[in-house]
């Protein structure tokens, strides 16, 4: 298959997710959309010769990140009821939202006119986007910034504890 | 025809209209913070595409933080939706307006 086939079928899997996240009533099925999306830009990233972000994306994104999603939602265990009032019709919504997307992806055809050349071939291809080159970028020049997110990381969970935990209200 | 990097370019910006869209209409706080996802993850398309065309690695340690980040956010988002239903009883978003100072 070719690299234009793939693009179009996971490119048009990665917007229909998207359409369903925002047009779908039940936030199950918006939450398995987005893992629909989240999976098609993994492969996207393949395309692109960034194999490990691909890897990191499936791995933390679609799968932790939706996992805590979707477990907020069952633990939550919302009522049919409960979702009347984000009611709107979904055909008008669906609509509305073609218009918005077309307006955007012309504007940005227009925008984005001067990169409209194939990415050149690359001079390291083993080196490129696999685990040891992206690693070896961020263990070298962006060293400082990695160990600043484990920070941020322990800023949010002591804020989740605070937010969530604690004493029942 | 071979797929170029404004190809990915309008993609990307296609799934970011469809987050600013869902941002702005939907009342589900559930439903806001997956549309919130979606923006950060069309941006995650654009750096690996320009990383690609650039050939450097900045771009994909740029995900990686990016991913990091949407996860704190995500963790810290899920934990105010619980916090807020667990006094409620509802996910609209028009409750949050309590926040308004």
């Amino acid at each position: 298959m070719s690299e234009t086939a793939v693009f179009y079928i996971f490119s048009a899997l990665a917007v229909f997710g998207a359409a369903m996240v925002v047009c779908h009533r039940n936030p199950v099925t918006s939450a398995v959309s987005l893992v629909l999306t989240l999976f098609s830009t993994a492969a996207l990233f393949v395309l692109l010769r960034a194999h490990f972000v691909a890897a990191v994306q499936i791995l933390v994104y679609a799968g932790a990140i939706m996992v805590l999603f979707l477990f907020t939602v069952m633990f939550l265990n919302i009522r049919e009821s409960e979702l009347r009032f984000d009611g709107g019709n979904a055909a008008r919504r669906g609509g509305l939202l073609f218009l918005v997307v077309a307006a955007a992806g012309f504007f940005a055809s227009r925008l984005f006119s001067g990169y409209a050349h194939a990415p050149p071939k690359l001079s390291d291809p083993e080196n490129f986007g696999g685990a040891a080159g992206t690693g070896r970028a961020l263990f070298g020049d962006y060293l400082l910034a990695f160990e600043l997110t484990s920070v941020l990381v322990v800023a949010a969970m002591v804020g989740v504890l605070v937010i969530a935990g604690g004493k029942r209200t | 025809m071979e797929i170029t990097v404004s190809h990915y370019a309008v993609l990307a910006s296609m799934l970011f209209a469809t987050g600013v869209y869902g941002v702005l209409t939907r009342k589900n706080i559930l439903v806001v913070l997956m549309c919130l996802e979606l923006m950060l993850n069309s941006c995650n398309l654009l750096f690996v595409a320009f990383s690609r065309l650039h050939e450097g690695a900045a771009g994909h340690v740029f995900v990686l933080m990016a991913i990091t980040v949407a996860a704190a956010e995500v963790a810290v988002g899920l934990a105010f939706v619980v916090s807020v239903y667990r006094q409620r009883r509802s996910l609209n978003i028009d409750l949050l307006r309590i926040l308004r100072g």
